[in-house]
């Protein structure tokens, strides 16, 4: 992440994001893969997984944010996260009907037991996420481009 | 007991938000009737609805505030200010008195009438092996009701990024 | 029963913002108000007393737990809330870029 000094917030405000923006996303990652097991889930852990990019683009500008992740990019990671959701809706007419539970259930309090949950977490935390960090792109390049005129 | 002081906490921040002239004061405000919400639930035994309204509370914070910071105009009042207020609080009087006998018929506070929920405690940890129970309900139990909920997310994605485009195209042609 | 009449003064306060303001941004903020203490009323409703967090742990003391369902609705709830919020922030955006003002009396010309 180059140092730009006229785009962004003040040099105190990017050093500690340097350090933080990683942890942040860590965090969101853990708290969707064990939504089964202690509390969060998918929605929680997306919504904390789309505040680490915002946490990006606010400290550093809009540049650098965009190249992690492009508006087009975007668009298409939040679709495939629905489709992933349905998908394994339909998966569950395997079993008899919709949204049948169809893979196995281990023992309690292992991290890969409850069947379907885990991939429900994922694709759910995939599409929350992605889809309000465009939100808030569609928003600053609004700003951007009515400063410009 | 801690209950009706934060209830009492939010209704003097909603006044607060509402009232205040400037726009800046009164979106701080309603950040703190929210994380007074995010506690009320950490009392009421909800982790995963704290967990959740703490994080949505700091996303909408930061968007009303990019909403806000440069544009803000000063108000004056106009006339038949009395009239209008007046009828106001005669209609919001109405509906909490027809609210205050309503609520009579609700089982008193802490003792609700669990009937189907008994049976998602009692069975739902073996029948889907997940021991979050509230995860249980909304992805095994009740799934079909997140799947609407995602629908909806994706509509107001799709809505915003329909509204927010950049104005102007080129010309065909020129 | 206090703290339910309560729940409903926090709604009214809500719905005098939305009637009675003239800026747009008022009229959301208020919205927000009314959304807050709606989910609040949900998750009242299913405490039990000296009931535990409906999560099973491996050593348990407290045997009684909380009714789950209300929460489990009430966490759909909240990410919807969030989403109405952003899409009417950014028509009050568009709005105020095409008439210069949030006022909603002073946006009266109706074109195309």
């Amino acid at each position: 992440m180059i140092d730009n000094p006229k785009t962004g917030m003040s040099l105190i405000v990017k050093t500690v994001t340097r350090l933080t923006v990683g942890l942040i996303l860590l965090f969101g990652i853990y708290i969707v893969l064990h939504g089964h097991l202690s509390p969060g889930g998918g929605f929680a852990g997306g919504v904390i997984i789309a505040l680490s990019f915002v946490h990006l683009m606010l400290a550093f500008g809009k540049d650098v944010a965009v190249s992690k992740i492009s508006k087009n990019l975007a668009s298409n990671l939040e679709s495939v996260g629905a489709l992933m959701f349905l998908s394994i809706a339909l998966i569950g007419y395997l079993g008899g009907s919709f949204f049948m539970n169809v893979l196995e259930k281990g023992k309690h309090f292992k991290l890969f037991s409850a069947g379907t949950i885990l991939l429900s977490n994922v694709a759910i935390s995939l599409k929350v996420g992605v889809g309000l960090f465009a939100i808030f792109l569609a928003l600053v390049i609004l700003e951007r481009s009515s400063k410009e005129k | 007991m801690e209950l009706h002081i934060l209830l009492i906490f939010m209704i003097f921040a909603g006044i607060i938000a509402i009232e205040v002239r400037d726009l800046l004061s009164s979106v701080v405000a309603v950040g703190a009737v929210g994380f007074a919400l995010c506690l009320a639930f950490l009392i009421l035994k909800a982790p995963d609805l704290a967990i959740t309204q703490l994080v949505v509370e700091i996303l909408c914070l930061i968007i009303l505030i990019r909403a806000t910071i440069n544009r803000d105009l000063p108000l004056t009042i106009e006339g038949r200010w009395v009239f209008n207020t007046l009828a106001s609080i005669v209609f919001v009087a109405a509906f909490l008195f027809f609210a205050f006998h309503a609520l009579k018929e609700l089982p008193a506070f802490g003792e609700p009438i669990m009937e189907v929920a008994k049976k998602y405690l009692e069975e739902g940890a073996d029948k889907t092996g997940a021991v979050n129970l509230v995860t249980a309900v909304i992805l095994d139990f009740r799934a079909y009701d997140t799947l609407g909920e995602a629908t909806v997310l994706f509509t107001s994605v799709i809505g915003i990024m329909a509204i927010l485009r950049r104005p102007g195209r080129k010309k065909v042609g020129s | 029963m206090t703290l339910y009449l309560l729940c409903l003064i926090l709604f009214c306060v809500g719905l005098y913002g939305v009637l009675r303001k003239r800026n747009i941004v008022k009229m959301i903020i208020g919205l927000g108000i009314i959304e807050y203490s709606m989910n609040l009323f949900f998750v009242l409703l299913g405490y039990r007393n000296q009931g535990r967090a409906p999560i099973e742990a491996q050593a348990q003391d407290i045997l009684n737990m909380v009714d789950p369902l209300p929460q489990a609705l009430v966490l759909t709830s909240i990410v919807i809330g969030l989403g109405i919020t952003a899409l009417v922030i950014s028509i009050a955006i568009r709005i105020y870029d095409k008439y210069g003002t949030f006022d909603i009396t002073k946006i009266k010309k109706l074109r195309g």
